[in-house]
């Protein structure tokens, strides 16, 4: 028996996600007395990062092939290794390719699956393990009742640490994809953490009067080492990029700061952003919604402010 | 083409979120139900499109029981071309999808469309359960689809940016935003909704192997704690000592 996770490399190198994810599964694990095995596919530049970080063994389909994702062929492969080393427990992140492999190895496995899970499951009196829903305004806790289990993990939901073992890396070379899907792009930004992962955000809507006034979020998050990101009606005019945009219909995040300047704080946007730890509202009207979700607020003009905190933060580096 | 259209039924995007029967059932009382947002204004539209350009017919298809077939005729007013509903309480993800699949087997559809999730459940996953039932690709979070005859070229949305791929044949795909423009229902598709066919389909039996044990709320939030904008040195000292989140 084991848990089995499935780790991404996106362009052959991991991210924050997987340490998290194989800590995740490694925690679960061992709540279980089990092994914790990984699934890796494709190019990899280094195992470096994430050889202690909890995996006993971390299988990997080391074919380039396999560098053009396609949930079909992944899918196939993450349900053998399963079969082949036990696994009682089948973790994904909660990510673009993660949720289009969760429920094709829920199906091949006939197993209970719960997606965006936030929590470490309780085993005593049944599988159970919570996640949020109705975009962040509720906790569900679900109860899985098959033998095998399938969660793909919200990103953010744990502080991952080293374990002292450092997984055994057992490669196959001979597999390999037929997939008939053609990657033809793949175009990401490159060198800053993407929004699901990060931990500090910083964003900001209308308020902002026009794209050329960003100057002062890009500064603020340069001096943090903050993702940026923004309200809808932002994105949809073009101000900002779309996959900036956060909310019931864009991103739902939970990173530990989120700083929201010249945001009303309309419902549908609370609802990507309700499960941030800690949220700072910027905003020159005293009735804005978004006070009420706040822990803390500055009622003042954005213009004065954001550059203000930029400076503070300067300062408090210099200084500490 | 012959396109399928998955549409649920969710509460509205500002209803009150409550539970009863010891916080293990969502409390329906004076919630207004929509057709989640993704569904309608991506999914169904983009496969309405298609059919505009390309000729074939765009079937609607719910699991749910009588009360969504306001919702239904709603995907019906606005263009879809048929419907089905499959007469089942929808428990769990698996058997939504064990159903939707079921009726795909039976039409011969060249793309069956879905919304990137549900904004209730938030789960995400019929979408590429439905495929694996279907043994079809599929993909997710499509905020752009374009035919080149018979060719299909898909950009998904991943984090941080985009992922276009080309696929000749059937294959899943569940919509985001940018996959086409929310479209209102006129007068004459009103009229029209109501003498096109909805079929019920008997559900076959299934078991759900994720069930929702409890609900919870989030505890209240303690209170903003107002500064004085003239002192941000005050709000990153409480931002390191306070929060601990720098
Ligand atoms: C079904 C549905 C889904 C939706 N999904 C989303 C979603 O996913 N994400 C999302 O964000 N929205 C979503 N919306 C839209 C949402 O309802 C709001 O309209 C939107 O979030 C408002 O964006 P905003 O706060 O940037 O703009 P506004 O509401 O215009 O707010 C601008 C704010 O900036 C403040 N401001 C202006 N100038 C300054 C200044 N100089 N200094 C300080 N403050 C200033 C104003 O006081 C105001 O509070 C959705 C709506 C619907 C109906």
């Amino acid at each position: 028996m084991s848990v089995l996770v499935y780790i991404e490399n996106p362009k052959g190198n991991f991210k924050k996600a997987a340490n998290e994810l194989i800590f995740f599964g490694r925690s679960v694990a061992d709540k279980m007395n089990v092994e914790c095995h990984a699934v890796v596919l494709g190019s990899v530049s280094s195992f470096d990062a994430i050889q202690n970080a909890g995996a006993h063994k971390i299988h990997h389909f080391s074919d380039n092939s396999f560098d053009a994702f396609d949930s079909q062929q992944v899918a196939k492969i993450v349900d053998t290794a399963a079969n082949a080393v036990g696994a009682k427990v089948i973790v994904v992140g909660h990510t673009a390719n993660g949720k289009s492999i969760l429920g094709r190895v829920a199906v091949r496995q006939n197993a209970g699956s719960v997606s965006g899970v936030n929590t470490m499951p309780t085993l005593d009196g049944g599988f159970k393990i919570k996640k949020g829903v109705f975009s962040g305004k509720a906790t569900a806790e679900f109860e899985i009742k098959s033998d095998v289990k399938v969660l793909s993990l919200m990103g953010n939901s744990f502080q991952a640490s080293d374990f002292d073992n450092t997984a055994e890396i057992v490669t196959d070379s001979s597999t390999n994809s037929d997939s008939s899907v053609t990657i033809t792009d793949l175009s990401t930004v490159e060198g800053t953490v993407p929004l699901p992962e990060a931990e500090l955000v910083v964003s900001a809507g209308r308020g902002m009067k026009g794209p050329e006034n960003w100057g002062i979020i890009d500064e603020l998050a340069n001096e943090l080492g903050a993702t940026t990101a923004c309200s809808r009606p932002v994105a949809d005019i073009g101000w900002r990029p779309h996959h900036e945009h956060v909310g019931q219909t864009g991103v739902a995040i939970r990173p530990n700061l989120y700083i929201a300047a010249g945001i009303s704080g309309a419902i549908q946007h609370l609802a990507g952003v309700n499960q941030s730890k800690t949220i700072v509202v910027i905003n020159k009207d005293p009735e804005a919604p978004f006070f009420k979700a706040a822990d803390y607020g500055i009622c003042a003009d954005l213009f004065d402010v954001v550059p203000k905190i930029t400076e503070a933060l300067k300062k408090y580096k210099a200084n500490n | 083409m012959n396109l399928l259209v998955c549409i649920s039924k969710t509460p509205e995007t500002t209803a009150k979120i409550g539970f009863t029967d010891g916080d293990s059932k969502f409390n329906e009382e004076g919630v207004q139900f929509i057709m989640n947002p993704y569904d309608e204004w991506y999914a169904l539209v983009r496969a309405i499109e298609l059919k505009e350009s390309v000729g074939g017919k765009v079937v609607a298809i719910n699991v749910g029981p009588a009360s969504n077939d306001v919702v239904i005729r709603k995907a019906l007013a606005i263009g879809a071309d048929e419907a089905v509903r499959i007469n089942a309480e929808p428990q769990s993800a698996m058997t939504t999808a064990k159903y939707i699949a079921d009726y795909a087997k039976s039409g011969d559809f060249d793309i069956v469309f879905l919304g990137k999730e549900t904004i209730d459940y938030n789960g995400s996953e019929v979408g590429s359960m439905v495929a694996e039932y279907l043994d079809l690709p599929f993909f997710s979070y499509v905020s752009k689809l374009e035919m080149d005859g018979s060719k299909a070229i898909v950009t998904r949305d991943v984090e941080g940016g985009q992922e276009t791929a080309e696929y000749t044949g059937a294959f899943v795909l569940s919509a985001a935003k940018g996959l086409a423009e929310q479209r209102i229902p006129n007068m004459r598709g009103i009229m029209m909704a109501k003498r096109k066919p909805l079929n019920v389909i008997e559900p076959s039996a299934t078991e759900d192997l994720s069930v929702v044990v409890k609900y919870e709320l989030p505890e209240a939030k303690s209170g903003v704690k107002m500064l004085d904008a003239d002192d941000m040195d005050e709000l990153v000292r409480l931002l390191h000592e306070e929060a601990k989140v720098i």
